[in-house]
Protein backbone atom coordinates (compact mmCIF):
# COMPACT_ATOMS: atom_id res chain seq x y z
CA UNK A 1 0.00 0.00 0.00
CA UNK A 2 1.02 3.62 -0.87
CA UNK A 3 2.13 5.41 2.14
CA UNK A 4 -0.29 8.66 3.05
CA UNK A 5 1.01 11.24 1.07
CA UNK A 6 -0.61 13.89 3.71
CA UNK A 7 2.42 12.56 5.95
CA UNK A 8 4.82 14.80 6.44
CA UNK A 9 8.46 13.34 5.91
CA UNK A 10 11.88 15.11 7.03
CA UNK A 11 14.11 15.21 3.93
CA UNK A 12 17.58 16.03 3.98
CA UNK A 13 18.60 18.70 0.98
CA UNK A 14 21.78 17.09 -0.89
CA UNK A 15 22.49 19.70 -3.27
CA UNK A 16 21.78 23.29 -3.54
CA UNK A 17 22.48 25.22 -6.88
CA UNK A 18 21.97 29.01 -7.80
CA UNK A 19 19.92 29.42 -10.52
CA UNK A 20 20.53 33.46 -10.57
CA UNK A 21 20.92 35.93 -8.03
CA UNK A 22 17.15 35.23 -6.82
CA UNK A 23 16.31 31.51 -7.56
CA UNK A 24 17.79 28.32 -6.25
CA UNK A 25 17.35 24.48 -6.74
CA UNK A 26 16.83 22.80 -3.64
CA UNK A 27 17.87 18.76 -4.49
CA UNK A 28 16.38 16.12 -1.89
CA UNK A 29 15.38 12.15 -2.10
CA UNK A 30 12.16 10.94 -1.48
CA UNK A 31 10.65 8.24 -2.93
CA UNK A 32 7.12 9.72 -2.97
CA UNK A 33 7.97 12.57 -5.35
CA UNK A 34 9.97 10.31 -7.27
CA UNK A 35 6.42 9.09 -8.92
CA UNK A 36 5.10 12.46 -9.09
CA UNK A 37 3.63 13.84 -12.09
CA UNK A 38 5.05 17.48 -14.06
CA UNK A 39 3.08 20.11 -12.65
CA UNK A 40 2.35 18.36 -9.40
CA UNK A 41 3.75 20.56 -6.09
CA UNK A 42 4.72 19.88 -2.58
CA UNK A 43 3.72 21.56 0.78
CA UNK A 44 7.62 22.37 1.71
CA UNK A 45 8.15 22.55 5.44
CA UNK A 46 10.91 25.19 6.21
CA UNK A 47 11.24 24.36 9.77
CA UNK A 48 10.51 26.87 12.29
CA UNK A 49 9.04 29.80 9.90
CA UNK A 50 6.24 28.81 7.66
CA UNK A 51 5.24 25.58 4.84
CA UNK A 52 4.83 26.95 1.47
CA UNK A 53 3.41 25.29 -1.68
CA UNK A 54 6.28 24.60 -4.62
CA UNK A 55 6.61 22.92 -7.64
CA UNK A 56 8.78 19.78 -8.55
CA UNK A 57 11.30 21.54 -11.07
CA UNK A 58 12.87 17.89 -11.45
CA UNK A 59 10.74 14.64 -11.11
CA UNK A 60 13.29 11.72 -10.87
CA UNK A 61 15.66 9.11 -8.52
CA UNK A 62 16.70 12.72 -7.07
CA UNK A 63 13.94 15.39 -7.26
CA UNK A 64 13.91 19.15 -6.94
CA UNK A 65 12.47 22.26 -6.39
CA UNK A 66 13.11 25.54 -7.44
CA UNK A 67 12.07 28.60 -5.29
CA UNK A 68 12.76 32.72 -5.85
CA UNK A 69 13.41 34.88 -2.79
CA UNK A 70 9.97 36.78 -2.48
CA UNK A 71 9.24 36.62 1.24
CA UNK A 72 10.15 35.67 4.92
CA UNK A 73 9.81 31.84 3.92
CA UNK A 74 11.84 32.20 0.66
CA UNK A 75 14.69 34.30 2.51
CA UNK A 76 15.14 31.47 4.97
CA UNK A 77 14.62 29.03 2.15
CA UNK A 78 17.71 30.75 0.38
CA UNK A 79 20.21 30.47 3.12
CA UNK A 80 19.76 26.34 3.67
CA UNK A 81 22.64 24.18 2.66
CA UNK A 82 23.15 20.41 1.54
CA UNK A 83 22.87 18.70 4.95
CA UNK A 84 20.05 21.43 6.37
CA UNK A 85 16.47 19.28 6.37
CA UNK A 86 13.17 20.54 5.21
CA UNK A 87 10.00 18.64 5.35
CA UNK A 88 7.93 17.51 2.72
CA UNK A 89 4.36 16.04 1.97
CA UNK A 90 2.12 15.38 -1.23
CA UNK A 91 3.08 15.72 -4.12
CA UNK A 92 -0.23 17.39 -4.64
CA UNK A 93 -2.52 18.44 -7.18
CA UNK A 94 -3.80 16.96 -10.72
CA UNK A 95 -0.49 18.04 -12.54
CA UNK A 96 -0.54 18.44 -16.48
CA UNK A 97 -2.20 15.92 -18.88
CA UNK A 98 0.14 15.24 -21.71
CA UNK A 99 -0.95 16.05 -25.23
CA UNK A 100 1.06 14.43 -28.12
CA UNK A 101 1.67 16.53 -30.98
CA UNK A 102 2.42 19.79 -31.47
CA UNK A 103 2.62 22.22 -28.07
CA UNK A 104 3.64 25.51 -27.06
CA UNK A 105 5.00 25.80 -23.40
CA UNK A 106 4.66 29.86 -22.43
CA UNK A 107 6.95 29.98 -19.19
CA UNK A 108 7.05 33.68 -17.00
CA UNK A 109 10.03 33.98 -15.08
CA UNK A 110 10.18 31.32 -12.27
CA UNK A 111 7.01 29.62 -13.83
CA UNK A 112 9.27 27.85 -15.40
CA UNK A 113 10.35 25.38 -12.84
CA UNK A 114 6.92 24.08 -12.72
CA UNK A 115 7.41 23.13 -16.78
CA UNK A 116 10.71 21.84 -16.79
CA UNK A 117 9.43 17.89 -15.79
CA UNK A 118 6.67 18.51 -18.19
CA UNK A 119 8.80 19.46 -21.37
CA UNK A 120 11.13 16.36 -20.20
CA UNK A 121 7.59 14.47 -20.79
CA UNK A 122 7.11 15.94 -23.91
CA UNK A 123 10.36 15.43 -25.40
CA UNK A 124 10.16 11.38 -24.10
CA UNK A 125 6.50 11.47 -25.71
CA UNK A 126 7.90 12.97 -29.51
CA UNK A 127 6.02 16.40 -29.04
CA UNK A 128 7.13 19.00 -31.16
CA UNK A 129 7.79 21.50 -28.70
CA UNK A 130 7.83 25.48 -28.84
CA UNK A 131 9.12 27.32 -25.52
CA UNK A 132 8.56 31.00 -25.03
CA UNK A 133 10.60 31.68 -21.96
CA UNK A 134 9.81 35.80 -20.27
CA UNK A 135 12.02 36.83 -17.84
CA UNK A 136 12.56 40.18 -16.20
CA UNK A 137 16.33 40.83 -18.12
CA UNK A 138 19.18 38.05 -19.21
CA UNK A 139 20.18 37.91 -16.01
CA UNK A 140 17.37 36.42 -14.63
CA UNK A 141 17.52 33.54 -17.27
CA UNK A 142 17.81 29.91 -15.98
CA UNK A 143 18.12 25.99 -17.06
CA UNK A 144 18.02 27.76 -20.51
CA UNK A 145 19.76 24.43 -21.60
CA UNK A 146 17.64 21.93 -20.28
CA UNK A 147 15.01 24.21 -22.56
CA UNK A 148 16.90 23.66 -25.51
CA UNK A 149 17.74 20.25 -25.11
CA UNK A 150 14.35 19.10 -24.40
CA UNK A 151 12.52 20.82 -27.47
CA UNK A 152 14.96 19.14 -30.13
CA UNK A 153 15.45 18.37 -32.43
CA UNK A 154 12.20 19.89 -34.26
CA UNK A 155 11.35 22.06 -31.88
CA UNK A 156 12.50 26.16 -30.98
CA UNK A 157 13.29 28.36 -27.75
CA UNK A 158 12.29 31.90 -27.91
CA UNK A 159 13.15 34.17 -25.00
CA UNK A 160 11.39 37.45 -24.06
CA UNK A 161 13.19 40.29 -21.56
CA UNK A 162 11.38 43.27 -19.64
CA UNK A 163 14.71 45.13 -20.73
CA UNK A 164 15.76 43.74 -24.16
CA UNK A 165 18.81 42.94 -22.41
CA UNK A 166 18.28 39.19 -24.91
CA UNK A 167 15.84 38.40 -27.43
CA UNK A 168 12.47 39.71 -27.15
CA UNK A 169 12.34 43.13 -25.26
CA UNK A 170 8.76 43.04 -23.94
CA UNK A 171 6.51 40.58 -21.94
CA UNK A 172 6.43 37.10 -23.33
CA UNK A 173 3.15 37.33 -24.09
CA UNK A 174 4.07 39.93 -25.81
CA UNK A 175 6.40 37.44 -28.26
CA UNK A 176 3.60 35.00 -28.19
CA UNK A 177 0.91 37.05 -29.83
CA UNK A 178 3.78 37.99 -32.18
CA UNK A 179 4.74 34.65 -33.05
CA UNK A 180 0.59 33.61 -33.38
CA UNK A 181 0.36 36.56 -35.90
CA UNK A 182 3.13 35.57 -38.09
CA UNK A 183 2.72 31.66 -37.77
CA UNK A 184 -0.64 30.84 -37.15
CA UNK A 185 0.71 28.00 -35.85
CA UNK A 186 -1.98 25.52 -35.30
CA UNK A 187 -0.80 23.74 -31.22
CA UNK A 188 -2.64 20.99 -29.90
CA UNK A 189 -2.32 22.65 -26.76
CA UNK A 190 -0.69 25.64 -24.47
CA UNK A 191 1.22 24.96 -21.44
CA UNK A 192 1.69 27.92 -19.64
CA UNK A 193 3.08 28.90 -15.72
CA UNK A 194 4.04 32.03 -14.70
CA UNK A 195 2.53 35.46 -13.02
CA UNK A 196 -1.46 35.75 -12.90
CA UNK A 197 -1.66 38.74 -15.10
CA UNK A 198 0.58 36.92 -17.86
CA UNK A 199 -1.95 33.92 -17.69
CA UNK A 200 -4.70 35.78 -18.04
CA UNK A 201 -3.26 37.30 -21.34
CA UNK A 202 -2.04 34.01 -22.38
CA UNK A 203 -5.28 32.62 -21.87
CA UNK A 204 -7.27 35.48 -23.40
CA UNK A 205 -4.84 35.02 -26.76
CA UNK A 206 -5.77 31.14 -26.48
CA UNK A 207 -9.42 32.15 -26.49
CA UNK A 208 -8.89 34.46 -29.42
CA UNK A 209 -6.29 31.50 -31.77
CA UNK A 210 -8.76 28.90 -30.54
CA UNK A 211 -6.44 27.17 -28.71
CA UNK A 212 -6.93 24.55 -25.99
CA UNK A 213 -5.22 25.76 -22.72
CA UNK A 214 -3.56 24.14 -19.37
CA UNK A 215 -2.41 26.99 -17.33
CA UNK A 216 -1.22 26.03 -13.53
CA UNK A 217 -2.03 28.36 -11.26
CA UNK A 218 -0.76 29.75 -7.91
CA UNK A 219 -2.54 31.33 -4.71
CA UNK A 220 -2.16 31.44 -1.11
CA UNK A 221 -2.15 28.15 1.02
CA UNK A 222 -2.75 26.44 3.66
CA UNK A 223 -3.64 23.29 3.98
CA UNK A 224 -3.23 21.49 0.30
CA UNK A 225 -5.53 19.20 0.81
CA UNK A 226 -9.09 20.82 -0.64
CA UNK A 227 -10.43 21.85 3.25
CA UNK A 228 -9.45 25.18 4.14
CA UNK A 229 -10.79 27.57 1.21
CA UNK A 230 -7.37 29.71 1.30
CA UNK A 231 -6.28 29.04 -2.21
CA UNK A 232 -9.96 29.25 -3.91
CA UNK A 233 -10.27 30.93 -7.61
CA UNK A 234 -13.69 31.04 -8.80
CA UNK A 235 -15.42 27.86 -7.60
CA UNK A 236 -12.57 26.03 -7.77
CA UNK A 237 -9.52 24.79 -5.17
CA UNK A 238 -5.91 25.22 -7.03
CA UNK A 239 -4.74 22.93 -4.30
CA UNK A 240 -7.47 20.14 -4.97
CA UNK A 241 -9.46 20.92 -8.52
CA UNK A 242 -5.94 22.22 -9.91
CA UNK A 243 -3.33 23.83 -9.81
CA UNK A 244 -3.46 22.47 -13.22
CA UNK A 245 -6.62 24.33 -15.30
CA UNK A 246 -7.84 24.29 -18.77
CA UNK A 247 -10.39 27.04 -20.83
CA UNK A 248 -13.49 25.93 -19.28
CA UNK A 249 -12.46 26.04 -15.68
CA UNK A 250 -10.76 29.20 -16.55
CA UNK A 251 -13.63 30.73 -17.74
CA UNK A 252 -15.21 30.73 -14.35
CA UNK A 253 -12.51 32.50 -13.05
CA UNK A 254 -13.21 36.26 -14.20
CA UNK A 255 -10.49 37.77 -11.10
CA UNK A 256 -7.51 35.38 -12.70
CA UNK A 257 -5.06 38.44 -13.52
CA UNK A 258 -6.93 40.82 -11.82
CA UNK A 259 -6.78 40.51 -8.18
CA UNK A 260 -5.68 37.61 -5.65
CA UNK A 261 -7.14 36.58 -1.91
CA UNK A 262 -4.08 36.80 0.77
CA UNK A 263 -4.03 34.94 3.95
CA UNK A 264 -7.54 36.66 5.37
CA UNK A 265 -9.45 35.52 2.32
CA UNK A 266 -9.45 39.56 1.18
CA UNK A 267 -9.05 40.49 -1.77
CA UNK A 268 -6.13 42.13 -3.18
CA UNK A 269 -5.81 43.78 -6.36
CA UNK A 270 -2.54 42.50 -8.81
CA UNK B 1 -25.79 11.81 -20.40
CA UNK B 2 -26.33 9.01 -17.99
CA UNK B 3 -24.20 10.42 -15.23
CA UNK B 4 -25.70 13.71 -15.77
CA UNK B 5 -29.52 12.46 -15.20
CA UNK B 6 -28.20 10.61 -11.86
CA UNK B 7 -26.61 14.12 -10.58
CA UNK B 8 -30.25 15.38 -11.35
CA UNK B 9 -31.83 12.88 -9.36
CA UNK B 10 -29.05 12.96 -6.70
CA UNK B 11 -30.48 16.65 -5.83
CA UNK B 12 -34.38 16.21 -6.45
CA UNK B 13 -36.07 16.67 -3.75
CA UNK B 14 -36.09 13.83 -1.46
CA UNK B 15 -38.78 14.45 0.95
CA UNK B 16 -37.42 11.32 2.81
CA UNK B 17 -34.40 13.09 3.86
CA UNK B 18 -35.33 16.65 4.47
CA UNK B 19 -35.25 18.13 7.86
CA UNK B 20 -36.98 21.61 9.11
CA UNK B 21 -35.94 23.50 12.45
CA UNK B 22 -35.34 27.15 13.52
CA UNK B 23 -37.62 27.84 11.38
CA UNK B 24 -35.68 26.68 8.03
CA UNK B 25 -36.05 24.28 5.62
CA UNK B 26 -32.43 22.20 4.64
CA UNK B 27 -33.48 19.69 1.79
CA UNK B 28 -31.17 17.15 3.78
CA UNK B 29 -29.39 17.18 6.73
CA UNK B 30 -25.92 16.84 5.23
CA UNK B 31 -24.05 20.60 6.58
CA UNK B 32 -21.44 22.35 5.40
CA UNK B 33 -19.25 23.00 8.94
CA UNK B 34 -17.82 25.94 10.42
CA UNK B 35 -13.88 26.54 9.19
CA UNK B 36 -14.63 24.44 5.73
CA UNK B 37 -13.68 26.17 2.45
CA UNK B 38 -16.48 28.51 3.43
CA UNK B 39 -13.99 31.66 2.92
CA UNK B 40 -15.21 32.70 -0.69
CA UNK B 41 -18.85 32.93 -2.14
CA UNK B 42 -17.94 31.14 -5.22
CA UNK B 43 -16.68 28.25 -3.09
CA UNK B 44 -20.12 27.85 -1.09
CA UNK B 45 -22.33 28.16 -4.14
CA UNK B 46 -20.25 24.64 -5.65
CA UNK B 47 -20.55 23.09 -1.70
CA UNK B 48 -24.28 23.38 -2.16
CA UNK B 49 -24.36 22.26 -6.04
CA UNK B 50 -22.47 19.36 -4.43
CA UNK B 51 -25.44 18.63 -2.31
CA UNK B 52 -24.94 19.96 0.94
CA UNK B 53 -28.13 20.96 2.35
CA UNK B 54 -26.64 24.22 4.09
CA UNK B 55 -23.57 25.46 4.63
CA UNK B 56 -21.69 26.96 7.80
CA UNK B 57 -19.44 30.02 6.67
CA UNK B 58 -15.83 30.15 7.88
CA UNK B 59 -15.88 31.63 11.41
CA UNK B 60 -16.15 35.49 10.86
CA UNK B 61 -14.96 38.49 13.64
CA UNK B 62 -15.25 42.38 13.36
CA UNK B 63 -12.17 42.53 12.38
CA UNK B 64 -10.24 40.54 9.42
CA UNK B 65 -7.29 38.20 10.37
CA UNK B 66 -4.80 36.51 8.78
CA UNK B 67 -4.77 33.74 10.68
CA UNK B 68 -1.35 31.91 11.82
CA UNK B 69 1.60 30.92 9.41
CA UNK B 70 2.15 27.38 8.19
CA UNK B 71 2.03 24.61 9.10
CA UNK B 72 -1.99 25.04 9.69
CA UNK B 73 -3.12 21.05 9.19
CA UNK B 74 -1.45 18.21 10.09
CA UNK B 75 -3.09 15.01 8.70
CA UNK B 76 -2.45 12.08 11.28
CA UNK B 77 -4.41 9.41 9.44
CA UNK B 78 -7.16 8.65 11.64
CA UNK B 79 -7.81 12.31 12.13
CA UNK B 80 -6.62 15.98 10.96
CA UNK B 81 -5.09 18.41 13.83
CA UNK B 82 -5.10 22.32 12.81
CA UNK B 83 -4.68 25.51 13.41
CA UNK B 84 -5.88 28.11 11.35
CA UNK B 85 -6.09 31.00 13.87
CA UNK B 86 -9.37 31.90 12.66
CA UNK B 87 -8.24 33.61 9.36
CA UNK B 88 -11.62 35.76 7.58
CA UNK B 89 -11.63 39.17 5.90
CA UNK B 90 -13.83 40.82 8.15
CA UNK B 91 -17.50 40.92 8.48
CA UNK B 92 -17.82 43.84 6.31
CA UNK B 93 -16.20 41.83 3.65
CA UNK B 94 -17.42 38.91 4.33
CA UNK B 95 -21.04 40.58 3.85
CA UNK B 96 -20.15 42.03 0.40
CA UNK B 97 -18.62 38.48 -1.15
CA UNK B 98 -22.42 36.41 0.25
CA UNK B 99 -24.57 39.03 -0.85
CA UNK B 100 -23.48 37.12 -4.26
CA UNK B 101 -25.21 33.88 -2.45
CA UNK B 102 -29.44 35.28 -2.56
CA UNK B 103 -30.59 32.84 -5.17
CA UNK B 104 -28.54 30.13 -3.12
CA UNK B 105 -31.00 26.58 -2.73
CA UNK B 106 -29.70 25.92 0.73
CA UNK B 107 -29.63 28.14 4.07
CA UNK B 108 -26.56 29.81 5.04
CA UNK B 109 -25.46 29.99 8.49
CA UNK B 110 -22.94 32.82 9.13
CA UNK B 111 -20.30 31.36 12.10
CA UNK B 112 -19.30 34.61 13.69
CA UNK B 113 -16.51 35.03 17.00
CA UNK B 114 -16.21 37.78 19.17
CA UNK B 115 -13.38 38.70 21.69
CA UNK B 116 -16.12 40.91 23.85
CA UNK B 117 -19.73 41.51 24.67
CA UNK B 118 -19.30 44.41 22.57
CA UNK B 119 -17.77 42.93 19.57
CA UNK B 120 -20.63 40.79 19.69
CA UNK B 121 -23.46 43.72 19.78
CA UNK B 122 -21.96 45.40 16.89
CA UNK B 123 -21.87 41.85 14.85
CA UNK B 124 -25.25 41.23 15.83
CA UNK B 125 -26.65 44.77 14.84
CA UNK B 126 -24.90 44.43 11.73
CA UNK B 127 -26.16 41.01 10.46
CA UNK B 128 -29.75 42.30 11.32
CA UNK B 129 -31.82 42.41 8.17
CA UNK B 130 -29.62 40.86 6.28
CA UNK B 131 -31.87 38.10 4.64
CA UNK B 132 -29.09 35.98 2.83
CA UNK B 133 -28.08 34.79 6.57
CA UNK B 134 -30.75 32.45 7.69
CA UNK B 135 -28.89 32.11 11.12
CA UNK B 136 -25.87 32.17 13.18
CA UNK B 137 -23.39 29.99 14.53
CA UNK B 138 -22.05 31.44 17.82
CA UNK B 139 -18.46 30.16 17.66
CA UNK B 140 -16.92 30.39 21.28
CA UNK B 141 -14.90 26.60 20.80
CA UNK B 142 -12.17 27.39 18.95
CA UNK B 143 -9.69 25.76 20.61
CA UNK B 144 -6.77 27.04 19.15
CA UNK B 145 -7.42 31.25 19.47
CA UNK B 146 -6.78 32.62 22.79
CA UNK B 147 -9.77 34.74 24.02
CA UNK B 148 -12.49 32.58 22.36
CA UNK B 149 -11.40 28.91 23.94
CA UNK B 150 -11.79 29.89 26.90
CA UNK B 151 -15.61 31.32 26.80
CA UNK B 152 -17.07 28.03 26.17
CA UNK B 153 -15.80 26.82 29.42
CA UNK B 154 -17.25 28.78 31.49
CA UNK B 155 -21.48 28.80 31.62
CA UNK B 156 -22.18 32.19 32.86
CA UNK B 157 -19.67 33.52 30.22
CA UNK B 158 -21.56 31.09 27.79
CA UNK B 159 -25.10 32.29 28.81
CA UNK B 160 -24.29 36.11 29.13
CA UNK B 161 -23.03 35.63 25.17
CA UNK B 162 -25.80 34.23 24.02
CA UNK B 163 -28.05 36.75 25.64
CA UNK B 164 -26.17 39.55 24.75
CA UNK B 165 -26.21 38.25 21.06
CA UNK B 166 -30.33 37.13 21.33
CA UNK B 167 -30.53 40.75 22.10
CA UNK B 168 -29.28 42.11 18.94
CA UNK B 169 -29.43 39.70 16.52
CA UNK B 170 -32.82 39.09 14.68
CA UNK B 171 -31.82 35.30 13.37
CA UNK B 172 -31.88 31.94 15.20
CA UNK B 173 -28.85 31.85 16.86
CA UNK B 174 -26.73 28.08 17.10
CA UNK B 175 -23.93 28.12 19.66
CA UNK B 176 -21.25 25.46 19.06
CA UNK B 177 -19.90 23.91 21.74
CA UNK B 178 -16.46 22.66 22.82
CA UNK B 179 -15.65 18.97 24.04
CA UNK B 180 -12.95 20.52 25.95
CA UNK B 181 -14.53 20.40 29.17
CA UNK B 182 -15.53 18.49 31.97
CA UNK B 183 -18.99 18.57 31.26
CA UNK B 184 -20.64 19.73 28.13
CA UNK B 185 -24.59 19.39 29.44
CA UNK B 186 -24.18 21.91 31.95
CA UNK B 187 -22.35 24.30 29.75
CA UNK B 188 -25.29 23.07 26.80
CA UNK B 189 -27.61 24.31 29.76
CA UNK B 190 -26.23 27.80 29.71
CA UNK B 191 -26.63 28.14 26.53
CA UNK B 192 -30.24 27.56 26.50
CA UNK B 193 -30.79 29.78 29.21
CA UNK B 194 -29.24 32.43 27.68
CA UNK B 195 -31.49 32.22 24.99
CA UNK B 196 -29.90 29.83 22.16
CA UNK B 197 -31.88 28.12 19.36
CA UNK B 198 -30.01 25.73 18.98
CA UNK B 199 -26.40 23.90 19.69
CA UNK B 200 -23.34 22.38 17.67
CA UNK B 201 -21.31 19.65 18.79
CA UNK B 202 -18.99 19.24 18.53
CA UNK B 203 -15.62 21.90 17.97
CA UNK B 204 -13.16 20.40 17.42
CA UNK B 205 -10.64 18.39 20.45
CA UNK B 206 -7.75 20.61 21.76
CA UNK B 207 -4.43 18.28 20.85
CA UNK B 208 -1.20 18.60 19.29
CA UNK B 209 1.52 16.98 17.48
CA UNK B 210 5.25 16.78 17.83
CA UNK B 211 7.53 15.87 14.70
CA UNK B 212 10.18 13.47 16.22
CA UNK B 213 12.41 13.79 13.68
CA UNK B 214 13.04 17.44 14.55
CA UNK B 215 11.90 17.37 18.32
CA UNK B 216 9.21 20.43 17.52
CA UNK B 217 5.12 21.04 17.64
CA UNK B 218 4.14 20.88 13.74
CA UNK B 219 1.45 23.03 14.32
CA UNK B 220 3.22 26.87 13.76
CA UNK B 221 0.24 27.62 16.70
CA UNK B 222 1.24 24.71 18.36
CA UNK B 223 -1.97 23.84 20.01
CA UNK B 224 -4.70 22.72 17.04
CA UNK B 225 -7.84 21.08 17.11
CA UNK B 226 -8.24 17.76 16.14
CA UNK B 227 -11.08 16.98 13.73
CA UNK B 228 -11.70 13.56 11.60
CA UNK B 229 -12.96 10.03 12.47
CA UNK B 230 -11.15 9.85 15.84
CA UNK B 231 -13.68 12.19 17.66
CA UNK B 232 -16.47 10.79 16.27
CA UNK B 233 -17.33 8.21 19.04
CA UNK B 234 -16.54 11.94 21.49
CA UNK B 235 -19.11 14.24 19.47
CA UNK B 236 -21.50 11.32 19.15
CA UNK B 237 -21.55 10.99 23.59
CA UNK B 238 -22.01 14.54 23.43
CA UNK B 239 -25.04 14.70 21.57
CA UNK B 240 -26.37 11.86 23.08
CA UNK B 241 -25.82 13.41 26.80
CA UNK B 242 -27.22 16.65 25.35
CA UNK B 243 -30.30 15.53 23.95
CA UNK B 244 -31.23 12.68 26.82
CA UNK B 245 -31.56 16.37 29.34
CA UNK B 246 -32.10 19.21 27.42
CA UNK B 247 -35.31 19.61 24.40
CA UNK B 248 -32.97 21.68 21.93
CA UNK B 249 -32.29 20.89 18.32
CA UNK B 250 -28.49 19.90 18.14
CA UNK B 251 -26.46 19.39 14.91
CA UNK B 252 -23.85 16.53 15.35
CA UNK B 253 -20.08 17.62 14.02
CA UNK B 254 -17.30 15.07 14.51
CA UNK B 255 -15.75 12.92 12.10
CA UNK B 256 -18.88 12.33 9.83
CA UNK B 257 -17.30 10.40 6.35
CA UNK B 258 -20.30 8.06 5.93
CA UNK B 259 -24.29 7.75 5.50
CA UNK B 260 -23.97 5.28 8.76
CA UNK B 261 -21.74 8.08 10.74
CA UNK B 262 -24.95 10.19 10.19
CA UNK B 263 -27.38 7.43 10.77
CA UNK B 264 -25.54 7.73 14.21
CA UNK B 265 -25.82 10.71 15.02
CA UNK B 266 -28.95 11.03 13.77
CA UNK B 267 -29.89 8.24 16.73
CA UNK B 268 -28.16 9.88 19.06
CA UNK B 269 -30.59 12.58 18.74
CA UNK B 270 -29.30 14.71 16.36
CA UNK B 271 -31.52 16.87 14.37
CA UNK B 272 -28.86 17.31 11.61
CA UNK B 273 -25.30 16.96 10.78
CA UNK B 274 -22.07 19.10 9.62
CA UNK B 275 -18.78 17.44 8.42
CA UNK B 276 -15.82 18.90 6.46
CA UNK B 277 -12.65 17.16 7.08
CA UNK B 278 -14.05 14.45 4.70
CA UNK B 279 -13.97 16.38 1.79
CA UNK B 280 -9.86 16.10 2.36
CA UNK B 281 -10.45 12.33 0.74
CA UNK B 282 -13.65 12.28 -0.31
CA UNK B 283 -13.87 15.27 -2.32
CA UNK B 284 -17.19 17.43 -2.84
CA UNK B 285 -18.24 14.34 -4.03
CA UNK B 286 -18.81 12.90 -0.90
CA UNK B 287 -22.15 14.60 -0.28
CA UNK B 288 -23.95 12.90 -2.85
CA UNK B 289 -22.16 9.66 -1.98
CA UNK B 290 -23.52 10.14 1.36
CA UNK B 291 -27.24 11.09 0.36
CA UNK B 292 -27.21 8.21 -1.72
CA UNK B 293 -26.33 5.81 1.08
CA UNK B 294 -28.80 7.45 3.41
CA UNK B 295 -31.62 6.22 1.04
CA UNK B 296 -30.72 2.67 0.69
CA UNK B 297 -30.28 2.60 4.33
CA UNK B 298 -33.88 3.99 5.24
CA UNK B 299 -35.46 2.24 2.42
CA UNK B 300 -33.31 -1.33 3.34
CA UNK B 301 -35.02 -0.66 7.08
CA UNK B 302 -38.07 0.53 5.81
CA UNK B 303 -38.10 3.28 7.59
CA UNK B 304 -39.97 6.51 5.58
CA UNK B 305 -37.92 9.16 6.55
CA UNK B 306 -35.00 10.35 8.95
CA UNK B 307 -37.40 11.88 11.45
CA UNK B 308 -38.01 7.86 11.88
CA UNK B 309 -34.61 7.45 13.30
CA UNK B 310 -34.22 10.95 15.51
CA UNK B 311 -32.97 9.64 19.09
CA UNK B 312 -33.67 6.12 18.29
CA UNK B 313 -30.84 5.03 20.53
CA UNK B 314 -32.71 7.20 23.55
CA UNK B 315 -35.20 4.26 23.83
CA UNK B 316 -34.54 1.94 27.09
Amino acid sequence: MDRNVNFRRIVKLVRVVEENPRVKTFWFRDALCSKAKPGQFVMVWIIGVDEIPLSLSTIGDICSITVAKVGDATETMHKLKPGDSVGVRGPYGNGFKIVKGRVAVVAGGVGLATLLPLLERLKECGCRTEAFLGFRSKHDIFQLAKVERAVKPDGAVMVATDDGSIGFKGLVSELFEKHLRKSRPSYDVVYTCGPPAMIRRVYELCETWGLKIQASLEAYMKCGIGICGSCCIGPYRVCRDGPVFSASQLRKMPELGLYKRGPDGAKLPI
Amino acid sequence: MFKLFLGLIDLAPQPMLKVETLGLRFRNPLILAAGILGLTAPILRRVVESGAGGVVTKSIGLKPRKGYPNPTVVDLGFGFLNSMGLPNPGLEKFMKELETLRDLEAPIILSIYAFSEDELVEIGRAVSGLDVISAVELNISCPHVDGISEIAKDPILVKSYVKTLKRHVDKPVIVKLSPNVSDIVRIAEAAVDGGADALTAINTVRAMSIDVEVGRPVLAGVFGGLSGPAIRPIAVRCVYEITESLDIPVFGCGGVETARDVIEFLMAGATAVQLGSAIARGGLRIFKKILKGLRSFLEEKGYNSIDDIRGLAHRR
